[in-house]
């Protein structure tokens, strides 16, 4: 089977976000970059169906800003067999993403079986390029997916909805799977991973080697800000036992006649 | 005046709510509803109250059930023999993942999840938060239309007093088309309890819950004021809840009335995510805790004495 996983980079999760200075994006000369957190278990259910289809590969694909690729390494050094990388801006919209990473894929020369996604990229959180990119290459997709089974030749796959209800989907290959936590638990890089790592091919594109353009932009963002503040709340010590049941009695007070709430 | 569909879903002839919401707020353009299948004529005097000229109930095969081929094959049809300029739905689990599909079949633009939306002259541009709400930015939409825009539930609001129009009922047929990737059976949730993203209160527990066993104090609490229980990645991580209850950047963003934060320091992941609550209480025996720079009214203790006494003093009132 070939198997390709779409990997983005995004700021640390610890990152304290300010806006850059003319507000067209977010200040990224400190950041930390990682490897989207949902993309973590895209990686792994690929090394995971990998390991029950003998003979397979494990391509990266990531669209991206080309100071750091630490996402592509992490993704190699957990046990992808080689990458692809588009260098292009960080703050991309989704649908110039996904055009970009068809053609990354498509510049490999294998015909996709299965493309696993992380859900979201946690820095837009716009929740848009596996559909988008199935879209793009006429394929099925399911996303949110918390089961991954082999159904003969197909998959079965569970998606969360809302209240954690579950719905169990039959989908036929070549398809997306976006994957959310709770389908497996990503491995960690072993160090002889990291070591086979460095030396694991990666190929490297421009947006215009994959055909992208201006053109090809859908969303203009501006006016980057950060929400405004809450003024500063009520604490109160209840560290001494034997004022507890009155500073609770008091909150739940506030809570209904102050606040509203209750 | 642009012409504008707003899609909604519908369950147990109610459509949803945000569909209302998105409905007051592109008040002043020509907006049509689309839904697939029946709509009670009750819900059709509803749509038109609140400004709808048109509720459109599309029916053809296999669209009984939501897919995202289906549901987004069917629309496009739709939209094309109306010429829509702006199509609308809510930010929910079938408009996150049909919304995106349906945009890419007219090489179109989405804006998703949005908080807020304004129509000025020809112009249209909404506010997105990015970085689980650790950031806003406004964003607009280029390239061919229609263009297109799915709502966060609950962040508009419902207009104060509907516009009091009256809404023409019409059926159109269209086609799903084929579908690759189709719902075989679907699993109710164990709970009955509110979604997290939906839920009116939540009280969430974190590392300092210290096990899986401890959030019975929570869950007793819970159901005394009908809250959903949520948690901290620390705890998800540690295996004391499951992933499908985490709050935060890397789990699910949050907005109830009333947020409850047990034990949780407050790390920056956690606090983008449910720092849109409208009212926090945050216990924690860390009088440092940063989630108490995020809290209306915090107490510091020990939660394990301050959680029961809570539930206590929940029955007097509620009683």
């Amino acid at each position: 089977m070939n198997i390709f996983v779409c990997v983005k980079q995004v700021p640390d999760t610890e990152t304290k976000v300010q806006p850059n200075a003319d507000g067209t994006f977010i200040e990224t000369t400190s950041i930390k970059w990682i490897m989207n957190p949902y993309d973590e278990f895209a990686v792994e259910q690929a090394l995971l169906v990998k390991a029950d289809n003998p003979g397979s590969t494990v391509t990266v694909v990531r669209v991206g800003g080309v100071k750091d690729t630490e996402a592509l390494r992490t993704a190699l050094a957990m046990g992808a067999d080689d990458a692809v990388l588009v260098e292009a801006e960080d703050n991309l919209d989704s649908y110039t993403i996904a055009k970009a990473l068809k053609g990354g894929i498509e510049k490999t020369g294998k015909q996709p079986d299965v493309i696993f996604a992380g859900k979201q990229g946690i820095d837009d959180d716009a929740l848009q390029v596996p559909q988008v990119l199935a879209q793009m290459l006429d394929f099925p997709a399911v996303s949110v997916i918390v089961g991954y089974e082999k159904s003969g030749d197909n998959i079965s796959v569970k998606r969360e909805i809302e209240g954690g209800a579950l719905e169990v989907y039959e989908v036929s290959t070549p398809c997306v799977l976006a994957t959310n936590k709770g389908i497996n638990t990503p491995r960690y890089a072993s160090l002889p991973g990291i070591m086979k790592a460095k030396r694991k091919p990666m190929q490297q594109l421009s947006l215009a080697d994959v055909g992208v353009s201006e053109d090809d932009k859908r969303l203009k963002y501006s006016d980057f800000r950060l929400p405004p503040e809450k003024p500063p709340g009520k604490k109160f010590d209840a560290t001494d036992e034997a004022k507890q049941q009155e500073v609770v009695a008091e909150v739940v007070k506030l809570l209904r006649e102050e606040a509203k709430v209750l | 005046m642009a012409k504008v569909l707003v899609f909604s879903e519908v369950s147990k002839d109610k459509v949803k709510p945000v569909t209302l919401e998105i409905l007051g707020k592109a008040a002043g353009q020509d907006v049509d509803v689309a839904v697939f299948g029946d709509l009670s004529d009750d819900q059709v005097k509803v749509l038109g109250d609140y400004g709808a000229k048109k509720v459109h109930k599309l029916k053809g095969d296999n669209l009984d059930k939501y897919s995202a081929e289906g549901y987004s094959n069917a629309l496009k049809g739709f939209i094309e023999s109306q010429g829509y300029d702006y199509v609308f739905s809510g930010a929910t689990a079938v408009g996150k993942d049909m919304m995106p599909r349906l945009a890419t079949q007219f090489d179109a633009g989405l804006a998703s999840d949005v908080v807020n939306f304004i129509f000025e002259g020809d112009n249209f541009s909404a506010t997105r938060p990015l970085f689980a709400g650790k950031c806003l930015a406004k964003v607009e939409i280029q390239g061919p239309k229609p263009h297109f825009v799915s709502v966060r539930p609950n962040a508009l609001g419902m207009p104060e007093s509907p516009a009091g129009g009256s809404a023409e009922a019409a059926e159109a047929s269209v086609d799903a088309g084929n579908i690759r990737a189709a719902i075989k059976e679907i699993i109710a949730s164990a709970s009955e309890k509110a979604d997290l993203t939906e839920a009116n209160i939540i009280i969430s527990g974190g590392r300092a819950m210290k096990n899986s066993e401890n959030f019975s104090i929570l869950h007793e609490c819970a159901e005394v004021i009908g809250a959903t229980v949520g948690a901290s990645r620390a705890a998800v991580d540690s295996g004391y809840a499951s992933p499908d209850m985490q709050v935060g950047q890397t789990g699910k963003t949050v907005s109830p009335s009333l947020y409850i934060a047990c034990g949780i320091s407050g790390a920056i992941q956690h606090l983008a995510g449910m720092r849109t609550s409208k009212v926090i209480v945050a216990i924690n025996s860390d009088p440092d805790a940063p989630i108490f720079t995020k809290a209306d009214y915090g107490i510091v203790g020990d939660l394990f004495k301050i959680v029961p006494i809570l539930t206590e003093e929940l029955k007097k009132i509620q009683g």
